[in-house]
């Protein structure tokens, strides 16, 4: 069987600086990874790298997808081929209503499957049902994308599009933070709803606390642009108690 | 037929882009070329006009002569050689039209293919269209169901011969024929426009629009609207027009007069999408154009909502002037540019009434190598007692080639008013691009969702019927300006 996504030796840069050390992870349908490390290790980075982002630079390794490697893909190309990023940081686009913009995409997706775009009142009701499971208003709805969204409304709005794509291959940098116990809780319950066996997500967290609300398959901890260690969930664990220090050393 | 059709696909073929640029093959009348009191006869007599309408056109064009085009503009105004025009081109048809089934179908199809069906059972439900063609008025919709209501609506030549106490009341008393260098020239040979007159106390039960289409070559389009809202009257005027793609520039210098009474209210829409060149600048619309309007009465309020995507050039400043005790005045603009386009435009807000109230949204867009100059100019007289201005010039630049100007003139002689100035300048973040990319939303589309976004404040102020092509438009303008 081949994997979903296959990351093999991968070495990225950002400007002149190597980021990204030769990185191999493979994931198949159905699982769910986390990634696990300190900050400035390098787990945004290689979101972007996954997402194909300008500027992050490939300088070694490849990363396949279904087989196919995606560095020749621009990144709308891999968002349509099912790869999905969940930002740690969404971007506000002002003036821009939220509406439009997830039909714009999910239109995207459609044209793609050589499919009729979704009318606008069938796509309504959609949004209405998804959106209310994650307790985003439609009040919030009608604003523009991310503008003047709290922290925790941000995330949720980014599940939300998760919901709606159904991306093949979800990635979902630190969703957990900036989240109050309750919003960590809906959120979390949202993307559960979303695991399937048609699925993958690659869970990038600081904290252990998220995996216990999402648990994962398996985890990877990254330091210094490196997979230092894999293991199952009790590997969350282990750093929550012995801090990534600890794991350093195991390296 | 056979010959436009052939255009067409060539023009699509060429370019794909501006999906106006066709000819539309049809026998003209024409006067020869150049200017001079001939001419301005020629127009004349062609326009069946009475003597006072023609002794003002020659003193225009004697005021004309004594004038030079102006210069401070921050535009590359290549020479124009004013001898080198058709000042008069309409199509042969059968001199009065009783009925649209009289208009000749080669218009009526053109007509169609620029997205403004003049046949009655295709027609937008709820706008009446008055259709200008080079030089002329070929058709005007729903003049019936309009006169009941009392408004008029009609090409303003037949306003010259119907209606001349008040055409010889209100034209140039906004925009003197001597009031710059365009509107002189516009003053001599104009040859079509609308006319519009809202009695008092009426809603106009309708939007009113007019659409202006130059065909012929080596022409220029004079248009004159004159529109007149009695006290307590309402109106909704828009405006839109296109020419086929050629070599050469051509001009267009409009003038358009408003005049608002005691609580009327005009609210006056401009899709611009004149033909603006190729992406080395050859060819493309020189749009040089005075727009004014005066809030006359108490509580009247002009609004200006311009969408310029067009012109290979664009000079224009649409204007109020607060006259009105507690009048309002509003000028909210999107100006793209792209390729070689480059645009001079904004807003005067003369405040003369106390309490006098003025908004401008300014929204520039410059991609390509275009250059984007906002200039605005908001004067306090020393009877603006308690009056207010508020201005907001956002500008977007789209790559590193093209070039963003914001230049305010402010002049306050009434120590209560206040004048509120905000402007900023950004670049299409790299962030809000990616995010769009990566939500599988290709690069133009992203774009053009991120721009109309950036102008949101300005398409809500359209009418609805109209807000959606402009945003279409705005798509399709900044088609080549990524990647
Ligand atoms: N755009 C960038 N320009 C320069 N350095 C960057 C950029 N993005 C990330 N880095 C650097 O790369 C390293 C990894 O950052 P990041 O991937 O954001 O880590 P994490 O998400 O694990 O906190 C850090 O040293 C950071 O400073
Ligand atoms: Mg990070």
């Amino acid at each position: 069987m081949t994997a979903l996504l296959e990351i093999r030796d991968l070495h990225a840069s950002v400007g002149d600086k190597p980021i990204l050390k030769g990185i191999d992870l493979t994931i198949n349908t159905g699982e769910v990874h986390a990634i696990m490390g300190p900050n400035g290790s390098g787990k945004s980075t290689m979101s972007y790298v996954l997402a194909g982002r300008d500027g992050y630079e490939v300088t070694g390794g490849d990363i396949l997808m279904n087989g196919e490697s995606l560095l020749e893909m621009e990144p709308d190309e891999r968002a349509r081929a099912g790869m999905f990023l969940a930002f740690q940081y969404p971007v506000e686009l002002p003036g821009v209503g939220g509406m439009s913009f997830l039909r714009a995409a999910v239109n995207a997706l459609r044209i793609e499957a050589g499919e009729e775009e979704i009318d606008q009142l069938g796509f309504v009701k959609i949004v209405r049902e998804k959106a209310k499971l994650l307790g985003i208003s439609d009040d919030m709805l009608k604003r523009a994308v991310n503008v003047g969204f709290s922290g925790g409304e941000k995330k949720r709005y980014e599940i939300l599009q998760m919901a709606l794509l159904e991306p093949t291959m979800a990635v979902l940098d630190e969703t957990d933070s900036g989240l109050d116990v309750d919003a960590l809780r809906i959120v979390s319950e949202g993307v559960n709803l979303l695991r399937d066996p048609g699925r993958a997500m690659l869970v990038i967290t600081h904290y252990q606390r998220l995996l216990n609300h999402i648990v994962p398959d398996y985890v990877h901890i990254l330091a210094d642009g490196r997979i230092r260690k894999s293991g199952g969930k009790e590997l969350a664990l282990e750093v929550e108690e012995s801090g990534y220090a600890g794991v350093d050393d195991a390296a | 037929m056979a010959a436009t059709t052939q255009t067409i696909e060539q023009v699509e073929q060429a370019t794909g882009k501006y999906k106006y640029g066709f000819v539309t093959d049809i026998e003209s009348d024409k006067a020869p070329k150049g200017l001079n009191e001939d001419i301005v006869r020629f127009i004349s007599a062609k326009k069946d006009e009475p003597e006072w309408m023609l002794e003002w056109r020659l003193k225009a064009f004697r005021r004309w002569q004594t004038m030079t085009a102006p210069d401070w503009a921050k535009l590359d105004i290549p020479p124009i050689d004013y001898q080198d025009i058709h000042y008069y081109s309409a199509p042969k048809q059968a001199q009065k039209l009783k009925s649209l089934d009289e208009v000749d179908p080669e218009l009526l199809a053109t007509y169609e293919k620029l997205g403004i069906p003049l046949n009655e059972q295709k027609m937008l439900a709820n706008v009446a269209v008055d259709a200008v063609f080079d030089s002329v008025s070929v058709a005007t919709t729903f003049r019936e169901e309009l006169s009941k209501a009392g408004v008029i609506f009609c090409p303003i030549s037949e306003a010259i011969r119907d209606y001349p106490e008040l055409v010889q009341r209100y034209m140039g008393s906004v925009i003197p024929i001597g009031d710059n260098y365009f509107a002189a020239l516009n003053s001599a040979v104009f040859t079509d426009g609308s006319f519009v007159y809202i009695p008092k106390g009426v809603r106009c039960p309708m939007e009113l629009s007019t659409y202006f289409r130059i065909n012929e070559q080596n022409t220029g389009q004079f248009e004159r609207t004159l529109i007149i809202a009695d006290d307590e009257s309402y109106v909704s005027y828009l405006e839109g027009c296109t020419a086929p793609q050629r070599d050469e520039n051509q001009l267009h210098a409009a003038v358009v007069e408003l005049v608002a009474k005691t609580d009327a209210e005009i609210k006056y829409s401009t899709v611009q999408n004149w033909y603006p060149g190729d992406e080395n600048g050859k060819g493309g619309i020189y749009n040089f154009v005075t727009k004014r309007g005066v809030c006359r009465g108490d509580r009247s309020k002009i609004s200006w909502t311009q969408v310029e995507t067009g012109s290979a050039i664009t000079w224009k400043y649409p204007s109020c002037v607060l006259r009105g005790k507690d009048s309002v005045g509003e000028f909210y603009s999107v100006a793209l540019t792209n390729n070689m386009q480059q645009a001079d435009t904004g807003t005067k807000m003369i405040h003369i009434g106390e309490g006098s109230r003025s908004t401008i949204i300014s929204k520039g867009i410059s991609a390509g190598k275009s250059q984007n100059c906002y200039r605005g100019l908001v004067h306090m007289q020393p009877t603006a007692e308690n009056a207010r201005n508020f201005t907001q010039c956002d500008s977007l630049l789209i790559g590193d080639k093209c070039g963003a100007h914001t230049v305010p003139y402010i002049v306050s002689r009434n120590p209560s008013a206040k004048i509120e100035h905000e402007a900023t300048t950004s670049r299409i973040s790299e962030d809000q691009l990616f995010y769009c990319l990566q939500r599988g939303i290709g690069e133009e589309d992203a774009v053009s969702l991120i721009v109309n976004g950036f102008c949101k404040e300005v398409m809500k102020e359209l009418p609805m019927e109209f807000a959606v092509e402009a945003q279409k438009l705005i798509g399709i303008s900044l088609e080549g300006s990524v990647g």
